[in-house]
């Protein structure tokens, strides 16, 4: 159980003069649930995205699940799932199809596909839904069926970006027992970021908390309180990251949610 | 393989279960051939050079094919910030075979939208001058959707969101179709106009096809062909290549 499942050290990167990420080291034990924690604009999804193949650091080593996700892309895609910040689902496309999409693109052999389809789209209890369009399904319903399809090829690791953000507290709670589930049956390592302390203080083994691009601590969350001589994790967080509201300069990607949320309202 | 086969099927899917967009893609060229058909029709009559529609036809076809293409390549750059496509980029499969996977979906959706462009204009009165050249016409659709596709994959590639999408409807897809002879012949243009037509990939498409679906050629077939073959392989190499860069 003590093997390190993801290493990171000296991790940086540069946009232009901007230091996104400076210098981050940290590791995550094999079957842990791991979260990531910052300000909006600390580099938590910057990092996320050199650790998942999609942005290439400009300097440093990392290690996910042994392989390197700069020289061996395909190893390392192939260890972890993933569910993004924003839906990344196929809105004219039934749930299965979604589901039988990702299969295929991930090699799952045709003999086991159907089974194992049926039985995550269970695990998450959408599969009396399974014929719907997923453009007829609800934020909570939509996120439930991205974290059964980043299942579906028996990941290592599973990264979630802010998988709660936005669902009422009914789905909240059914998604942190899925990942508890996963993590303390499967051993899947579950890597998440979230705004909400209160969740990260009830599931997370251990918190990295990541501020200007620095690590500012890592530990339990009990040793984070213990440290910073506060009773909560939100306290211990604010108290590590300060107060002052953080002002992130809109990028394309921002624009486009508010196009996106445009288009969804007429 | 099975990449490039399951992105398509997945584009092909979505295309026939959205009844308006294909209405919507039917409806301008539909416009098109009605107003200009019928309104220029007697003009080009008077000047001794036959039946309009049978030369605004081939036109117009191909006019369809460019606007769906650039527009199915340049989707991308919605699908790869919140949509499917970041799916795909962080599955084990190469960037190439996305790439190519969405080409030939977007590519086929363009032709599908052609080839009904090609029945309503036979409804208002136009006829292929021979049957025989049917497949070659074919191949001509094809490759027009083809190069159009990538090239606005390639586009995609290069921009961050949906700013520069105006602009490369303004200054690049409006003047490729106006300035291609989709809507009035070659011969005889004043001198700069004639070298940007020469320019205009686009040209070749309308060429090849007027050539094959009735009879009229600037260029002549071979040209045609060889133009546009080229080019599709030229902008599928370079938009691969700029796909293959893209990060998130």
């Amino acid at each position: 159980m003590n093997e390190n499942i993801i290493e990171v050290s000296g991790l940086t990167k540069r946009f232009g003069d901007l230091v996104a990420v400076n210098d981050v080291a940290f590791t995550v034990t094999a079957g842990e649930i791991f979260a990531f924690l910052g300000p909006n604009g600390a580099g938590k999804s910057t990092t996320i995205k050199m650790l998942t193949t999609l942005l290439l650091p400009t300097k440093g080593k990392i290690l996910i699940d042994g392989h390197d996700p700069v020289s061996d892309q395909d190893a390392v895609r192939r260890s972890f799932g993933i569910v993004f910040q924003d839906p990344s689902l196929d809105d004219e496309l039934t749930a299965y199809e979604n589901m039988e999409f990702h299969a295929i693109l991930y090699k799952v052999s045709p003999a086991q596909r159907a089974k194992k389809i049926e039985g995550l789209m269970k695990f998450v209890e959408l599969w009396d839904r399974k014929d719907g369009l997923v453009k007829t399904f609800s934020g909570g319903m939509k996120r439930r069926l991205e974290i059964a399809r980043g299942l579906l090829h028996d990941p290592r690791i599973f990264f979630l970006d802010e998988p709660t953000l936005g669902l009422d507290p009914q789905t909240r709670n059914h998604i942190w027992s899925y990942l508890n589930d996963l993590s303390k049956k499967d051993g899947v390592t579950v890597f998440f970021t979230t705004h909400y302390m209160e969740e990260a203080e009830k599931i997370a083994a251990r918190v990295a908390i990541i501020d200007h691009g620095r690590i500012v601590a890592c530990d339990s969350p009990a040793g984070l309180k213990s440290k910073t001589k506060t009773s909560t994790l939100e306290e211990a967080f604010l108290n590590l990251t300060g107060h002052e509201i953080r002002d992130e300069e809109a990028t394309g990607a921002d624009r486009m949610r508010q196009h996106r949320q445009m288009w969804a309202r007429r | 393989m099975t990449t490039i086969y399951i992105l398509w099927l997945r584009q092909l899917k979505r295309f026939f279960r959205s009844r308006s967009r294909v209405l919507g893609s039917v409806a301008q060229p539909l416009l098109f051939l009605i107003a200009l058909g019928f309104g220029f029709g007697p003009i080009y009559q008077r000047a001794g050079r036959g039946n309009f529609m049978e030369f605004l036809a081939p036109g117009i076809i191909s006019m369809t094919i460019l606007f769906s293409s650039v527009f199915n390549g340049i989707e991308i750059i919605w699908d790869r910030q919140f949509g499917f496509l970041k799916e795909t980029l962080v599955a084990p499969v190469s960037r190439m075979g996305i790439m190519l996977g969405r080409t030939a979906g977007g590519a086929t959706v363009s032709l599908l939208q052609a080839l009904l462009v090609f029945v309503l204009s036979m409804a208002v009165g136009f006829r292929p001058a021979s049957w025989g050249n049917l497949p070659l016409a074919l191949v001509f659709m094809v490759l027009i959707a083809v190069l159009f596709t990538a090239m606005g994959t390639a586009i995609a590639s290069l921009l961050e969101d949906f700013q520069g999408f105006q602009v490369i409807m303004n200054f690049l897809v409006q003047p490729l179709f106006f300035l291609s002879g989709a809507l009035f012949p070659l011969e005889g243009l004043p001198k700069a106009l004639g070298i940007v037509a020469r320019v205009d990939l686009l040209s070749y498409g309308v060429d090849g096809l007027r050539a094959t679906l009735a009879g009229i050629s600037y260029f002549g077939l071979g040209t045609d062909l060889v133009v546009l073959m080229l080019a599709s392989l030229v902008v599928l190499a370079v938009g691969s290549y700029l796909f293959s860069k893209i990060q998130i």
